[in-house]
């Protein structure tokens, strides 16, 4: 027999352990890039030049370089520095799992805010015309206006930088973390199983992605339905 | 600064482009012949382009990566003793980070393609037809010149994934700027000097891709009707 599944089937558990951190990696890096990148996308549609430059340059270096480069340059990287080891932020900073989140919550902010900026941008005239009509001000136009319409357009693509995501947690393996890759990475070492370590990990990041398309289809059946096509 | 370390790195800047183009021309290959599968009438064919696409699409590149590379490994030196081959079979780090991720981008890019040939207005075909023209000869007058305009803004994305990719072949030991990054810094002890170093080289690797492809998009959209806002 080529293949030797039961060493595989023996670790399951591995794998599993693996999945719950993937996932909190994923959701962690998630919630916080999204937070930074509302504030970015605003000042990336801004009028005030210096102010849209600054979030540009950002999302330009972000967006420009690999992501192993940028998690190395927090994980390895940041120790060089005496005042970062002896600041108060030194026991987070020498976690592998605050710098994977931390590295992966900066280059996502960078895409979504573009996705969100773009979506900003292609807001149809009319709409912000019709606020201006109602007499808003700026602050309330984008609270009841432009931000809900602009985020909702943005679901489809937003859904694609997610997989993204999910696919980049998979770098974790390299700063010792043991998630999905991880744990086979960690399967292969111990029995030598490289095939059949990695073909598990892959259906494992398969199945996900297929939940996370599912799950993306309905919210935009929910959020979205509005803009379908008409069915009769 | 770089402690005479950056002649080093240059060397695997070099490396990294290598990666880099030669994995792109094998991607655009079987990006090609993943959407002729794709598009062809045969359902089986267009299945298995389906799949190909799919399944790679929805896996890790740095998974992918470590499967091809240790399990393919491992996986030709199971199947050659059958076949009557004793030696040890290893593979060299450039030759396979070019196939793994000329295979991974030949995914993305059959899809980039998918569009683009689905956004060529079918009468463009139909007419190559009526003059006579073989399918081939339609595919590759008629429809490619045309595909290729649609295509670069895909294209310029897969290209900028493909690059900032090549770091990841890094971690099965391809010495490229990365790498070479990564052994400078742990000599050193200046991790933060070596990896800024290679972040600047990948951003500027990155702008002067996209300066080229804008040029290359604008000469291919001459004689295209552009609305003056």
């Amino acid at each position: 027999m080529i293949f030797d599944y039961n060493v595989v089937w023996e670790n399951l558990p591995l794998y599993f352990g693996g999945l719950l951190i993937t996932l909190k990696l994923l959701a962690l890096s998630l919630f916080f890039g999204l937070l930074a990148a509302l504030p970015l996308a605003l000042m990336r549609v801004s009028k005030v030049a210096w102010v849209n430059l600054l979030a540009w340059s950002y999302t330009y270096v972000i967006r420009g370089t690999p992501m192993l480069v940028q998690l190395f340059l927090i994980y390895y990287g940041l120790a060089q520095f005496e005042a970062v080891r002896e600041s108060f932020l030194w026991p987070w900073l020498s976690s592998a799992t605050f710098c994977a989140c931390l590295a992966f919550a900066i280059n996502t902010s960078a895409y979504t805010a573009e996705i969100i900026a773009g979506s900003l941008k292609s807001t149809p005239p009319g709409e912000i015309e019709a606020a201006r009509a109602m007499g808003m001000s700026k602050a309330k136009m984008y609270r009841r206006i432009l931000l809900p319409s602009a985020l909702r357009r943005a679901l489809p693509q937003y859904s694609n930088e997610v997989i993204m995501m999910l696919q980049t947690t998979s770098l974790a393996s390299i700063v010792t973390l043991i998630d999905i890759t991880g744990a086979a990475r960690t399967v292969n070492a111990q029995f030598y199983l490289p095939f059949e370590a990695y073909i598990t990990a892959g259906v494992f990041y398969l199945c996900l992605t297929f939940i996370l398309v599912k799950l993306f289809k309905l919210a935009e059946r929910r959020w979205l339905g509005y803009l379908a096509p008409r069915k009769h | 600064m770089l402690k005479g370390y950056g002649a080093v790195i240059l060397d695997g800047v070099w490396l990294t482009l290598q990666l880099a183009l030669c994995s792109m021309a094998l991607a655009i290959v079987l990006g090609l012949i993943g959407v002729s599968l794709r598009l062809s009438p045969v359902r089986w064919l267009a299945w298995l382009g389906d799949l190909y696409s799919t399944v790679i699409r929805g896996i890790p590149d740095l998974v992918l990566i470590l499967l091809i590379f240790y399990g393919g490994q491992d996986l030709l030196n199971r199947v050659a003793p059958l076949l009557g081959h004793d030696d040890y079979i290893d593979l060299n780090p450039l030759m396979a980070g070019i196939g793994t991720l000329g295979f991974i981008f030949g995914a993305y890019l059959s899809e980039t393609f998918r569009g683009a040939f689905m956004a060529i207005p079918k009468g463009q075909a139909e007419a190559g037809m009526a003059y006579g023209m073989s399918s081939s000869r339609v595919f590759f007058r008629i429809l490619v010149p045309q595909m290729i305009r649609l295509a670069i803004p895909g294209f310029t994305n897969n290209w900028l994934v493909l690059t900032k990719a090549t770091a990841l072949i890094s971690v099965v030991g391809l010495q490229d700027m990365m790498f070479k990054a990564k052994q400078a810094a742990d000599a050193t002890r200046e991790p933060f000097t070596f990896f800024l170093a290679v972040a600047a080289m990948y951003l500027v690797i990155t702008s002067v891709s996209l300066l080229a492809l804008r040029y290359i998009e604008k000469r291919y959209s001459a004689g295209v009707r552009v609305a003056d806002l």
